[in-house]
């Protein structure tokens, strides 16, 4: 048991989280960073559905390492990835329509997330599978974490809601205060994203 | 003595002094009301008597006429919306204006000085004074009506995205002033455009009227947008008493400013003519299409170019030294098409019943481009010429 939390799959674990994030510093999976974030709901899901995927299409991918030939590793990567997405989509429909339809198009597309393809590649092919589990999901959290903090800021000041309850109060609204218009456009995802990349740079640099 | 009086208290902000948290702003205020004292020590170099300073306070006082007639304008407007035309004096229209526009400038001012201020403190640098002209020229492109803290939310948003984050004044690819208004614009659509926010309603300080709630007044364009006819008669829209942001109405009080800043050569009569041009060349297209539905299309183009922003875009936006091309062929392209894209925008697109903004925006990150085109090519010639 303790050597499955060694420090060097503890490391694995949280470098994506912070150090080495998908999305701040490795700048990939940032369409739908910005396409599904208008709300928090959503950006909650995206966000454990990319972990879950990217946690089991990497130990698939690391259980299979060894006998994929080399030149087919990349159509082999997508089919496991394919299926996956396949099978989260059927249970999003499933047991969260709502969402999923507001997800629309983009749980197909974590298909061609970078994010995933980057892992397998770059993890995966190389290490073993509970390495790989715990990078899978040190990533997707790294992805889904930054998905939130992205969705909450969008979605209060965009909406006045989080999670499609009103939190801003009425007072407020007759005081002058008005939802900003900006928020629920992508660019200003692209702006938020800037901003968090600018935050955590600069607490990592001071380390 | 005012010189006296600073080196009086210079030791106060020197390194260790009691006040050395505010040494930016005393460099700032020092550098403002005399010349700097530093001059550079290493090799030979040529000085102009004018800096970049004096340079943003000429065109502050070009757009003095056209802030003071935006004042007397709202004073105007609101009593036109009150029906007591006849009962106001105009000076009492004035200073109704003065009222209202002076906690927008102050706001703008205090928000974005407060903010270069604290920049320049902690990167130990001085203050960058292009805010000057962008602290006026904020409240002047708003409609009269927008909230403060959406104003102070603008500006904050303004300066440390349009122009802190690229590194100050001079660094910017955008217009700092026009990407404030185009967040409010894309922020709170409702409290930027349509036909609610173009005439004060309160009264204030015992000045001016109340209107009744649901008065509204679209500008021309909006109307036109709207698919109805415009009938103000021609000599309004160049005198400028009609509904409108503050500084844009009237094409008598910006030509003022526009003569200002081409005499002392600070803006270029490239950019600013090419404009009009590249504007006039694609209404006149426009009408001679025969797009009989479209009423912008209809508009003559002599009538395009005096309503809105376009007047004012052309002449205070567009020839901002820092965001505008360079090259002297290259402003005529940037300001042709600057003036091409307003007109297509607004005629074009039913949502957008203004493309100024839109077009001058759109032309700055071009800018570069534009340049680059003409410094290769002047390269390439003279390469050539060595050739042979």
């Amino acid at each position: 048991m303790s050597q499955l939390f060694s420090k060097e799959n503890k490391e694995i674990f949280s470098s994506p989280l912070n150090l080495n994030n998908p999305v701040t510093v490795q700048v990939l999976g940032i369409c739908s960073a910005l396409a599904v974030t208008v709300q928090l709901e959503p950006a909650i899901v995206m966000g454990l559905s990319v972990t879950v995927i990217t946690a089991f299409a990497n130990v698939i991918i690391s259980l299979l390492r060894k006998t994929v030939p080399n030149r087919i590793r990349i159509i082999v990567q997508l089919v496991v990835v394919a299926t996956l997405v396949t099978l989260v989509s059927q249970v999003l429909k499933a047991y969260a329509y709502d969402v999923s339809v507001q997800l629309s198009v983009y749980v197909g597309l974590i298909i061609t997330n970078c994010i995933l393809m980057g892992r397998l590649e770059a993890f995966a092919m190389q290490n073993g599978p509970w390495a790989s589990f715990l990078d899978g999901v040190g990533s997707g959290l790294g992805y889904a974490w930054i998905l939130v903090a992205v969705g909450f800021v969008r979605e209060l000041f965009g909406a006045g809601t989080l999670l499609g309850i009103q939190v801003i109060p009425d007072v407020c609204y007759e005081w002058g205060y008005a939802n900003n218009g900006m928020m629920t456009m992508p660019a200003m995802a692209l702006i938020i994203v800037g901003c968090i990349i600018w935050a955590t740079r600069a607490i990592n640099d001071k380390k | 003595m005012v010189k006296k009086y600073l080196d009086k208290i210079r030791p106060n902000f020197e390194e260790g002094g009691k006040l050395s948290a505010f040494r930016s702003v005393f460099d700032g205020m020092e550098t403002f009301l005399l010349v700097p004292n530093a001059t550079s020590r290493v090799g030979v170099s040529i000085h102009d008597a004018i800096d970049s300073k004096r340079i943003m306070s000429f065109v502050v006082i070009a757009l003095l006429p056209a802030l003071l007639f935006g004042m007397y304008n709202i004073g105007y407007q609101n009593a036109a919306a009150a029906g007591m035309l006849e009962q106001t004096s105009f000076i009492e229209m004035f200073f109704y204006g003065l009222l209202v526009m002076l906690p927008r400038i102050i706001v703008s001012y205090g928000v974005g000085l407060g903010i270069e201020f604290v920049v320049a403190q902690w990167k130990k640098e001085e203050i960058q004074e292009g805010y000057l002209v962008s602290g006026l020229l904020i409240p002047m492109i708003c409609p009269v009506s927008t909230p403060l803290w959406m104003m102070a939310l603008a500006v904050a948003f303004a300066v440390i995205f349009a122009k802190e984050i690229y590194g100050g004044t001079g660094m910017n690819i955008f217009n700092p002033a026009l990407i404030a208004r185009a967040f409010l614009f894309f922020a709170y659509p409702t409290s930027m455009s349509g036909d609610a926010c173009w005439v004060a309603t309160e009264s204030f300080c015992g000045l001016g009227h109340n209107v009744v709630d649901g008065f509204t007044a679209a500008t021309p364009l909006g109307i036109a947008a709207a698919g109805q006819a415009v009938n103000f008669a021609e000599t309004s829209t160049f005198v400028g008493l009609i509904p409108g942001s503050v500084g844009e109405t009237s094409v008598i009080a910006i030509a003022i400013g526009a003569a200002l800043l081409l005499v002392t050569k600070i803006a270029s009569w490239r950019t600013m003519g090419s404009v009009f041009v590249g504007g006039a060349v694609v209404a006149w297209l426009f009408n001679i299409a025969g797009m009989e539905t479209n009423v912008v299309a209809n508009i003559p183009w002599y009538e395009h170019l005096a309503t809105g922003g376009f007047c004012f875009g052309a002449v205070f936006m567009a020839t901002d030294p820092v965001t505008s091309a360079r090259t002297e062929k290259g402003q005529f392209i940037y300001g042709f098409l600057i003036g091409v894209v307003a007109i297509t925008v607004r005629v074009l697109n039913p949502g957008y019943p203004e493309g100024m903004m839109l077009a001058i925006l759109l032309m700055n990150m071009f800018a570069p481009l534009i340049d680059y085109v003409f410094v290769q090519r002047n390269i390439n010639m003279r390469l050539n010429r060595v050739k042979k």
